[in-house]
């Protein structure tokens, strides 16, 4: 359980910014920089942030859509970005991916039962392919008999994604990264693709990188959990330890825009509204990213980019010089 | 497709002028070959349906006979500019490195006007049915290209491209099962004008004298040659003329057709899907 199944290493992904007629590089947009994470064998790890954090570039790099510009990723020890189309190829098996829009992600064209086929023909592993794909319909609560022969425009967004699901455990893969996958989908049906999810980890045995902008969501799911702002982790931990205890300003801040269900709560809860826009990746501020924003913001905050270091006992990491203390925060709500 | 009436209309008239040219043999009771040059320039008669021409011969006949070399040039073009407009708006929408040389080629090929561009190409081959399918070929094919590749970059960005590189599809399976369904609409609308588009551009050059064997007759030479009667025997301009435009305006019609029938999102689908998409919300939220 507790050998890293996927780690990934001061990870950074660049796009040059060109412009005018001769495409000069003028710039580039930090989608991805200098991340260090890793997942365990079984494990889910959550990923959040708002849009444009760089989450999205950072699951399309770990699967190999993206080149990253420098770092390593290892997957199960064995480096990635240095792998050869082939090797890649015969990765693909163990990482697979769940995506965002299910309104995109399914071929128009293409049968429900041959898009759930397409990677056990790529990869020829079966071959009574009928009756696998049937096997993995009834697995993520599809009708195999009905639904085998209809076209993803006859379906409904939360029966799509759960074809989309299908389509990814297809492989028997070892991890799996969902980009967002319940975004795109009503609040009722999103815990049902949920726990379709939970489920399935518990019966293939999968690991996830669960990539949300929703906190509740990865509350349920995640065992760990990594607070991304423009392309860097702010604040790694595992879940218990990240609800109870979240040490940076931007974590604190994204927890309290979580609504309490209780109404009698709700009217106490305090919000921690941020000041100003999302800075651009193309032009990040100096020092901590965060600190244009940040209430708690100091003199060297703008200067030196504070490190993700270890905090308390557990493996709880903050990349901030003045972590919020608990007591210290509770006085403030009192206030 | 079959629902609305145009379609079939369309459908039945293009069946009809393709039998009708390639029996004429067997049933014109005239030959469209036979000199009379007693019965010049006749209008049309009970004998002479279409009047006659300055050979005395049939119109009639000579009008339903040149379809042949029409259709012949037009499904020929439209079917091999298709398929080589396909294959290279694939490769170049979905290559980036050949992308650049590719349209580099193509662009040099459309600063041409097309119709000038066959007609020089013919002029240097020598005007045989086969230089102006060639021809006419390298005049349309750019055009092509360039809709297949302005498609497929379209589709190319969308999730279920990059979801199938993620489930280990090679190339030639995502340009195959992925991009030329997604792209085959604009490919076969295009397709149907090109055949329209062809059967102008045979008949444009013929009519400019660098086509077909002015023996052989066709939609074209007839306009050519009929052109200094024009005044005092119009009906030898006239019935040409309105096979052109027949058989262009049924081309055209049937191509609206085929591409509604091959949208997934179709109107009259529409309904049938809904219906049974409602039933099985209902069955599927109270299982789950």
């Amino acid at each position: 359980m507790s050998e890293p199944l996927l780690q990934i290493r001061d990870l950074n992904v660049h796009f040059p910014v060109k412009e005018g007629i001769f495409q000069k590089t003028t710039g580039h947009v930090k989608a991805v920089n200098g991340v260090d994470l890793s997942v365990n064998k079984g494990e889910t790890l959550g990923i959040v942030g708002e849009s444009g954090c760089g989450k999205s570039t950072l699951a399309r790099t770990i699967i190999g859509l993206q080149k990253p510009t420098s770092g390593d990723i290892l997957f199960e020890g064995e480096s990635l970005p240095n792998y050869s189309a082939k090797q890649m190829r015969a990765l693909r098996r163990d990482i697979q991916m769940v995506f965002q829009d299910p309104f995109t992600s399914l071929n128009p064209r293409m049968k429900v039962g041959d898009t759930i086929a397409a990677p056990l023909k790529a990869y020829k592993t079966t071959n009574n392919l009928e009756h696998r794909v049937k096997e993995l319909m009834e697995l993520v609560g599809l009708k195999p008999d009905d639904h085998y022969n209809r076209l993803p425009h006859e379906f409904s967004g939360g029966q799509r994604q759960r074809i989309g699901i299908a389509r990814a455990i297809a492989l028997e893969p070892k991890l799996i990264i969902c980009d967002e996958p319940v975004s795109a989908l009503d609040v009722s049906v999103q815990a049902q693709v949920i726990n379709l999810l939970e489920d399935l980890q518990k019966q293939l045995n999968l690991t996830y990188v669960f990539i949300a902008h929703d906190l509740s969501v990865i509350k349920h799911i995640a065992d760990k959990v990594a607070v991304m702002y423009l392309g860097k982790v702010m604040e790694m931990s595992d879940s218990l330890s990240f609800y109870k205890n979240a040490q940076h300003p931007y974590t604190n801040a994204l927890l309290s825009a979580i609504p309490f269900p209780d109404p009698e709560k709700e009217r106490t809860r305090q919000r921690i509204v941020l000041r100003g826009e999302l800075p651009s990746p193309a032009d990040p501020p100096s020092g901590c990213v965060f600190h244009t924003r940040c209430q708690f913001a100091r003199e060297d905050c703008k200067t030196n980019t504070p490190p993700l270091k270890q905090k308390g006992q557990n493996e709880h990491y903050v990349a901030c010089f003045y972590p919020i203390e608990r007591e210290q925060e509770v006085k403030q709500t009192k206030l | 497709m079959f629902k609305k009436k145009r379609n079939i209309l369309a459908l039945s008239l293009l069946l009809l002028i393709s039998l009708a040219t390639t029996t004429a043999s067997l049933w014109l009771p005239l030959s469209p070959a036979y000199i009379d040059p007693s019965q010049r320039l006749l209008s049309p008669s009970e004998t002479y349906w279409f009047g006659t021409d300055d050979f005395g011969r049939d119109l009639f006949g000579r009008t339903i006979v040149a379809a042949r070399v029409s259709l012949l040039v037009g499904v020929v073009v439209s079917l091999v500019s298709t398929v080589l407009g396909t294959i290279v708006g694939l490769v170049s929408g979905y290559y980036k490195k050949a992308d650049f040389i590719l349209m580099r080629i193509i662009d040099g090929m459309l600063a041409f006007p097309a119709l000038l561009l066959a007609l020089s190409l013919v002029a240097a081959l020598g005007g045989s049915i086969t230089n102006i399918i060639i021809a006419l070929t390298f005049a349309f094919f750019p055009v092509m290209t360039r809709i297949v590749r302005s498609a497929v970059l379209q589709i190319n960005h969308l999730q279920y491209i990059e979801a199938a590189k993620t489930t280990g599809a090679s190339d030639i399976v995502i340009l195959l099962r992925y991009m030329l369904p997604n792209v085959l609409s604009p490919i076969i609308v295009q397709g149907t004008f090109i055949f329209a588009k062809a059967i102008l551009a045979e008949a444009a050059l013929s009519f400019l004298g660098v086509g077909v064997n002015p023996s052989i007759p066709t939609w074209g030479n007839m306009l050519q040659e009929s052109q200094i009667y024009v005044t005092i025997a119009p009906w030898f301009s006239i019935f040409p003329g309105i096979a052109i435009v027949i058989t262009v305006l049924t081309l055209n019609i049937l191509g609206d057709g085929i591409r509604d029938a091959f949208d997934p999102h179709s109107t009259n689908r529409k309904k049938k899907r809904f219906l049974r998409r409602r039933n099985q919300d209902v069955t599927l939220n109270g299982g789950s």
